[in-house]
């Protein structure tokens, strides 16, 4: 009983970390049809930018829960600037080209953006722990968790039912909608499908940046965290179906509390797992879980 | 007249220059025209897939398997460079056959990733198995030749000899074949695949069959970086970013022809070794860089330019 509820605890806080990384993801396929490699580097400078702030803000005599904000603005600095760039100077010249040549060029801009990252902040790892050793600890049955990460679980929660209220309680959310749906129709019907495909991508590159930004305090922000995370949200979002945000939190659920299982029972499957659940959705549903409905082209 | 295919004459001429080349070379030449080769062979299988409309993201799976099935001989006592690559290329071959049965139903980027989630089961096991060296990887010697044991500078040469005569058996087989009945089903199975079958053919067994032998390429290639290295590790032979390389070549090259996969894989590599030595703070920089750059202006592969070169002439 013990083990279960430590099982279920540490898989919600993993499945609340695929979900922030996982989310932006979806948006950005379900709107533009972009498998964005470059997704990871969001996370990673997220996670670099945010370790800085935080580093600078507490070197300040600034009230100690300020350091909140420092992450949020470091999701925001480089979710906007990457996210205009990216969609402004590069993606919008390869929207008429084949979806794997699009694959394939944020891979590129993966590869450059890696060193890029080096460049700037160095190989040595950075270390941001003050937030979480400002909450402090809490015993869940004669264990310990650290506040900080349960608070995960409570911001992809407010992210999701922000999400979601968003998309289908305001204007500017159904007008996404009908893009999804239809992207020429739209366009037909007077949407700004310009406009739509470059705030869908900011909004897609600020959610990669907050993930990253808000792990940094509990990690070592150091090279290469961007390769793994880029193939566990990709595995996500395609167990949830690729597009569909409530895939998105299926999967990263999914995903999350096998993990924690396998960790607790089986530590050497761990890595094996998820890819497993993947292979295994796929081949029973082979859009995902949630994926909508497609007209088939004859 | 009798027809001549020129890309035949091509493939023979660059092979017997090559024969010869192989005992004046220098030692680093050699070994960066072996991984071209092994390298080449993969995006050969990759070509072949892309010709039928399919791209996958996780050939380093059959590169691997490959690659690691050639070591793990070693470690019981196999040293034969026939019997190790022929294993490698096999056993991914065997590996793609099954796992085709369920990914020729698959199409597009759900093809891709599919693939891309296999060999990372793959790589999982790998780093997990702490048998095969984790993350490390181990080392294997020099393999022999049927009973001919070279040593030092020898090894390399006699596998650049033997790399090549495989290579080019098959790249002039998948040209010829491409002019079947069944190989230019490829392009129709790419443009319309219900027509395909509505003319009384199956595009999931001509999937598959594609599937099959970009495995077996693939596990070739893998086979003989492994002997060529002498190292086998899970970071250079079966993850993610591996599979993005080979894709990487085979945009590089084109699909125009068959030839053109092993100039792709010299250029990567080139570009990949130049990079490395001389900047190795911006290697993938560099690479990335020129992947974006091939993407913007030229969209065709490096083939293009023979072909653009052609016509301005003619």
């Amino acid at each position: 009983m013990q083990e279960l509820i430590v099982i279920l605890v540490d898989g919600l806080v993993f499945s609340s970390y695929l979900f922030m990384v996982a989310v932006g993801l979806t948006v950005i396929f379900g709107v533009m049809k972009i498998l964005n490699v470059t997704h990871g580097s969001f996370y990673a400078f997220g996670a670099y930018m945010s370790a800085t702030l935080i580093g600078a803000y507490y070197e300040t005599d600034l009230p100690e829960f300020g350091g909140f904000l420092a992450i949020f603005a470091a999701a925001l600095i480089i979710g906007v600037f990457f996210g205009v760039v990216l969609e402004r100077c590069l993606l919008r010249f390869l929207y008429h080209r084949d979806e794997h040549i699009i694959v394939l060029a944020t891979f590129a801009m993966f590869l450059v953006l890696e060193d890029v990252l080096l460049m700037i902040w160095g190989t040595d790892p950075y270390y941001a722990f003050e937030p979480m050793a400002l909450l402090g600890s809490v015993d869940i049955v004669e264990l310990t968790f650290d506040v900080y990460s349960l608070t995960l679980i409570g911001l992809a929660g407010v992210v999701c039912l922000g999400l979601w209220l968003g998309l289908t309680k305001t204007k500017w959310g159904k007008l996404l909608l009908a893009v999804i749906f239809d992207r020429e129709i739209s366009q037909a019907m007077g949407i700004n499908v310009t406009v739509v495909f470059t705030a869908t991508f900011v909004i897609g590159a600020i959610m990669g940046a907050l993930g990253g930004a808000y792990i940094a305090p509990t990690i070592s922000v150091s090279p290469g965290i961007g390769v793994e995370v880029i193939v566990l949200a990709f595995a996500v979002v395609v167990i949830g179906g690729m597009g569909s945000i409530p895939g998105a939190l299926i999967g990263s659920l999914l995903v999350g509390i096998s993990r924690a299982a396998a960790v607790h029972k089986f530590p050497e499957i761990e890595l094996f797992v998820i890819y497993a659940i993947m292979a295994l959705v796929l081949a029973i549903r082979p859009e995902g879980l949630f994926a909508p409905a497609q007209a088939r082209k004859i | 007249m009798r027809y001549v295919d020129k890309t035949v004459i091509g493939l023979s001429i660059a092979f017997v220059v090559l024969v010869f080349a192989d005992f004046f070379m220098a030692e680093w030449m050699r070994f960066i025209g072996l991984q071209s080769l092994a390298r080449g062979a993969v995006a050969l299988g990759l070509l072949v897939l892309w010709r039928t409309g399919l791209v996958s993201f996780g050939h380093a799976l059959y590169f691997g398997f490959g690659a690691y099935t050639a070591a793990m001989l070693t470690l019981i006592g196999f040293h034969d460079a026939f019997f190790l690559v022929f294993a490698g290329t096999l056993s991914a071959g065997v590996l793609a056959f099954l796992l085709g049965f369920l990914l020729r139903r698959y199409r597009a980027i759900f093809f891709a990733l599919l693939n891309m989630a296999f060999s990372m089961i793959l790589y999982g096991v790998i780093v997990k198995t702490e048998e095969l060296g984790s993350t490390d990887g181990f080392s294997l010697g020099p393999p022999t030749f049927l009973g001919y044991a070279p040593e030092g500078e020898a090894v390399q040469t006699a596998l650049f000899l033997f790399t090549l005569v495989f290579t080019y058996i098959v790249t002039v087989g998948v040209h010829l074949y491409m002019k079947t009945t069944l190989g230019s089903m490829s392009m129709a199975v790419r443009e319309n695949e219900i027509r395909v079958e509505y003319l009384g053919y199956s595009a999931e067994k001509v999937i598959h069959v594609k599937y099959v032998f970009s495995g077996l390429v693939a596990g070739f290639g893998g086979a003989i970086i492994a002997l060529a290295i002498g190292q086998v590790d899970p970071d250079s032979m079966a993850n993610w970013t591996v599979s993005g390389e080979f894709v990487f070549i085979t945009i590089l090259s084109g699909i125009g022809n068959v030839g053109a996969t092993y100039i792709g894989a010299l250029v990567f590599e080139l570009i990949r070794t130049y990079a490395f030595e001389y900047a190795p703070q911006v290697w993938q920089f560099i690479l990335g860089g020129s992947l974006l750059a091939i993407i913007m202006f030229l969209p065709d592969g490096i083939w293009s330019l023979f072909s653009r070169f052609r016509k301005s002439e003619g």
